[in-house]
């Protein structure tokens, strides 16, 4: 017998072997494993306080030097600490906004996609239409409105706070993610294994759950991956423009540390430039290729054949 | 195809009114005009309050308040601004034209350069310059378009001059501080650093696009079909690749061009660049209704305008969702 | 017979992968006279694709291709590609299983046709346009005129069929391949199109080479046949002839699986294909097969004449003997 058996494996493994051929995803995977391992162990890791001063003055706009490895900004802070501490604050930022994010918008996504109808109609409309202004004119403004509905604020918290960010970030995106759960509901509505459940009695619901989403799952962590990228660099811009969440008593963000770099261009402090921007770019790098790697690998287009 | 631009056109109005409705009833409710305009003009007088909360619609009622609005804006009777009471339209013709000139110079120069990275990395795919090109590409997209600016500006700002004593691309506004008239060399130096900055994103994200889209083409069966007609490779690639893999590429585009003007807000702010962003900036922090109301019509007019161009395109490229 | 103008001799295909390299073919001689329609049946898998595409020159880059096919007396295997590219669609077309796809989506049909003519002829677009308003008309389009103008989607499934035919024979090229042009249509369409196929060949005395994997449809049209399996050829005659007493235990084994009135149970052939991987050193067949000897998985069997036929089984005077059930 000259015949081969191929071992078989389940579409899970074979998406995990293909996530894992993509080297530049796997070394994200390893840089942001370690970046987020040094940001949890904090008050381990950081060489100073937040706001703590390096040394007395003069200790301003110091260049990186062994006292201080990113050098200090305009009041002598630690940047390297500072930017362990920001980190952490858009990290986490980042993670609550895209789960809540994700959250609702599946669940608009799956509702619409799967009843169409009128629910979908606006819906699409309604997203279409907010997708298409400028990102940071409706962020802007959003933000003004929703910390005037005063009734709002028990639950989103005060416009400064990063709980208000949170969810400002969010609102923006459950939207993409609702239509990408909509798209892939609406490719998967019409294949036979649903009129097969349909066929034998099967509940909407259990259609839904049983069905719909584990076929989602790619989609929807992919989906999940760009919206943390998105709302890190959504709350870095907003604090660009002095929007962010203020500069608390002991809280800075990427954003704000970026923003702080903004007027130490022209007199030259690099270090003040080049540490918070080439964070934001390799976190927000690391991202995108896990993001796109998980693409990757759950594509179903994908499994036909070598 | 005519009665679906029509039916179109006639669903924006409706679309137009709805939207401006929220905007303002959004400015109104988050940008608190009244008390902006107070702060601003702490001494003004009360007919002069009135007058502004006339003009702006600002009267009790939402909805009354926005019909006054309508009315004033559609009879050119537009507010002033609330500081030192400027004009708005000449601003915003002038910030308009400024955006549209750096808008369409970055891309032009991105798409064409995009489309023509893609298509050669789509030509041998996997090979060594489809890596480096779809590595580059996501390098483009990962770098949020401030820190490019941010990082451009620090290099040629600061850098550039200290190393070769003289400044190449100046880093801010249209023109040197106080300068008058017209000079084309001038304004392309100082459009030079914006217009890289999207034009690098613009890059990034078209060359992916066509090379996805290219590929997707290149392994169909009608391909197979065109080689197997024995036609040249070049007529293969442009009149069967690269035609049909332009049509999602356009649609998208459309919609892009109709969003350019917003998405340039963040580059005009770090280089001092006089367009409709920075407009929109100050005219925000300032909470100065009379001017952002306009910028916003105008911003969701366009927005419908370039849905509506982006819809016939892709009808007229595509004969397959010509559904009359 | 005249002589043939389609002539391969032990074509020889091999595609690199990953997981090794593949033995499409392996050894594959053919030859088709003018005017002769020529089936070549086999299962997915067999490598009847593969001969012709290679005959073409359609393969990707990565298949190894050896032997010799000659066309009209010209050589094709290692010539020069605009030597080919000007071969084909001229000389030598071939037409695909699926119509709908193999035609471009956004271009007109008649502009489809157009461009095959002009690609190999000096004729203007005006000339061109009514040629390939003619050859619409050829393949039994109505109102070929308006319908050149019209796009693929617009037509049903058989008619782009005959869009197909249509493009295919525009040039009156001497070698038409049809890679299984029914497959994809209703039965009923069928018919018309292997009529279309037949229609054009008289009148124009093209060479056809229809590959399948349905008996019924070489049994109705095709005067010879070649079967293959596992990449070669295992027996080819006339097909009337081959019908009646198959020589080699694949081809009666295809045709005892044919389902019949009467009987109650369907006999399939038991087992796989072989892995074209690692292909076996003798017959591909032995493993299914119930004469299957050691001898036969000792040695690849060469085909050879037997009476009217030509087959590749070694012990085929036992078999037909035998006088093991067939039909």
């Amino acid at each position: 017998m000259s015949e081969i058996e191929l071992p078989t494996l389940s579409p899970r493994r074979m998406a995990l072997r293909r996530f894992v051929g993509h080297k530049a995803a796997v070394a994200s995977c390893v840089v942001l494993g370690l970046l987020v391992l040094v940001v949890i162990l904090s008050p381990l890791t950081a060489r100073y306080g937040v706001n703590e001063s390096v040394r007395k003055p003069p200790n301003s706009f110091l260049p990186p030097q062994k006292i201080a490895w990113f050098g200090t900004d305009d009041i002598g802070r630690d940047i390297y600490s500072r930017l362990i501490y920001g980190i952490r604050v858009s990290l986490i930022i980042g993670l609550f906004s895209a789960i809540i994010a994700v959250a609702v918008g599946c669940v608009v996504g799956a509702v619409a996609g799967f009843r169409g109808g009128f629910f979908d109609d606006v819906v699409m409309r309604v997203t279409d239409l907010f997708l298409a202004f400028p990102f940071l004119v409706a962020l802007l403004v959003v933000r003004q409105t929703l910390g005037a509905l005063s009734w709002l604020t028990p639950l989103v918290g005060d416009m400064s706070s990063v709980r208000f960010i949170i969810f400002l970030l969010a609102f923006f995106g459950w939207m993409t993610v609702a239509r990408i759960v909509r798209g892939q509901v609406l490719s998967l509505k019409e294949r036979e294994f649903i009129e097969a459940a349909r066929a034998v009695g099967a509940s909407r619901r259990y259609i839904i759950l049983r069905h719909l989403v584990p076929n989602s799952i790619g989609p929807i962590m992919v989906a999940l991956t760009f919206s943390v990228v998105g709302a890190i660099i959504g709350e870095a811009t907003l604090a660009f423009f002095g929007y962010g969440p203020q500069a608390g008593a002991g809280t800075t963000s990427l954003g704000i540390l970026v923003q702080a770099a903004k007027g130490a261009v022209q007199s030259g402090f690099w270090w003040m430039v080049v540490f918070p921007c080439a964070a934001l770019v390799i976190i927000s790098l690391c991202i995108n290729f896990i993001g796109d790697a998980l693409r990757d690998a759950t594509d179903p287009r994908l499994d036909m054949g070598h | 195809m005519l009665r679906f631009i029509v039916r179109r056109i006639a669903w924006a109005f409706p679309t137009l009114l709805l939207v401006t409705f929220l905007v303002y009833v959004a400015l109104r409710l988050g940008t608190n005009p009244v008390n902006s305009y107070l702060r601003s003009n702490p001494r003004a007088s009360p007919e002069k309050i009135a007058e502004y909360k006339e003009l702006n619609g600002l009267g009790s009622n939402y909805v009354f308040g926005y019909f006054n609005w309508l009315q004033n804006f559609l009879t050119f009777n537009w507010p002033r601004s609330i500081k030192g009471s400027r004009e708005v339209f000449p601003a915003l013709k002038d910030a308009l034209a400024n955006s549209l000139r750096l808008g369409v110079a970055a891309t032009v120069v991105g798409v064409t350069i995009g489309l023509g990275i893609g298509m050669f990395a789509a030509l041998h795919p996997g090979g060594r310059r489809d890596v480096t090109v779809n590595t580059a590409a996501f390098i483009g997209i990962s770098i949020p378009p401030y820190i490019s600016a941010v990082l451009l500006q620090l290099l040629f700002a600061v850098y550039w001059s200290r190393w070769f004593g003289e400044t190449l691309f100046p880093t801010s506004g249209v023109y040197p501080a106080g300068h008058i008239g017209f000079n084309p060399v001038l304004m392309i130096k100082h459009m030079a650093l914006p217009t890289i900055v999207v034009a690098i994103q613009i890059i990034a994200v078209y060359s992916r696009y066509m090379r996805s889209s290219l590929l997707d083409v290149l392994n169909s069966d009608y391909m197979r079909t065109a080689r197997s007609k024995g036609i040249s490779e070049r007529r293969i690639l442009i009149r069967h690749g690269v035609r049909n893999a332009l049509i999602p590429i356009v649609t998208i585009a459309a919609l892009d061009v109709g969003a350019i003007v917003g998405g340039l807000i963040i580059t005009e702010n770090v280089f001092d660049y006089p367009g409709m962003g920075v407009y929109f900036l100050k005219a925000f922090g300032d909470g100065d209704f009379p001017l952002m109301m306009p910028w916003m019509v105008l911003i969701v007019a366009s927005i419908l305008l370039f849905n509506l161009i982006a819809d016939v395109t892709y009808a007229w490229l595509d004969p397959r969702i010509r559904l009359e | 017979m005249s002589d043939p103008v389609l002539l391969i001799r032990d074509l020889r295909v091999t595609f690199d992968t990953p997981l090794g390299e593949l033995h499409a073919v392996r050894g594959v001689d053919f030859d088709v006279s003018s005017g002769e329609l020529i089936g070549v049946v086999g299962e997915s898998g067999s490598g009847k694709s593969v001969t012709f595409l290679a005959a073409m020159g359609l393969l990707p880059p990565r298949a190894k291709v050896t032997g010799s096919v000659i066309l009209d007396g010209e050589e094709l295997i290692g010539a020069n590609p605009r030597r080919l590219r000007s071969i084909r669609g001229r000389l030598m077309s071939m037409i695909f299983q699926d119509p709908l796809s193999a035609l471009n989506p956004v271009h007109r049909i008649g502009d489809q046709i157009s461009e095959m003519l002009q690609s190999h002829q000096k004729i203007s677009n005006r000339d061109a346009a009514t040629k390939s308003v003619e050859l619409l008309d050829l393949v039994g389009i109505p109102q070929p005129g308006d319908r050149a103008r019209q796009y693929p989607h617009e037509f049903s499934g058989g008619m782009r069929q005959r869009v197909v035919i249509a493009m295919a024979i525009a040039n009156n090229p001497k070698v038409l391949i049809a890679d299984e042009p029914t497959t994809a249509l209703d039965v009923t369409v069928q018919a018309q199109i292997l009529e279309v196929i037949q229609r054009v060949q008289e009148k124009f005395g093209t060479a056809v080479v229809l590959i399948t994997h349905d008996l019924g449809v070489i049994a109705r049209v095709a005067s010879r046949v070649n079967v293959m399996y596992a990449g070669r050829n295992v027996e080819s005659g006339i097909v009337d002839s081959l019908f009646d007493h198959p020589s080699h235990p694949y081809t009666r084994g295809l045709l005892n699986s044919l389902p019949r009135v009467g009987s109650e149970r369907l006999e399939p052939i038991t087992g796989f294909p072989p892995n074209m991987l690692r292909p076996p050193i003798g017959c591909g067949f032995s493993p299914r097969c119930q004469f299957s000897q050691p001898a036969c998985d000792a040695k690849l069997p060469e085909l050879r004449s037997f009476g009217d036929l030509q087959t590749a089984c070694i012990r085929a005077e036992e078999i037909v003997v035998s006088g093991a059930p067939v039909r």
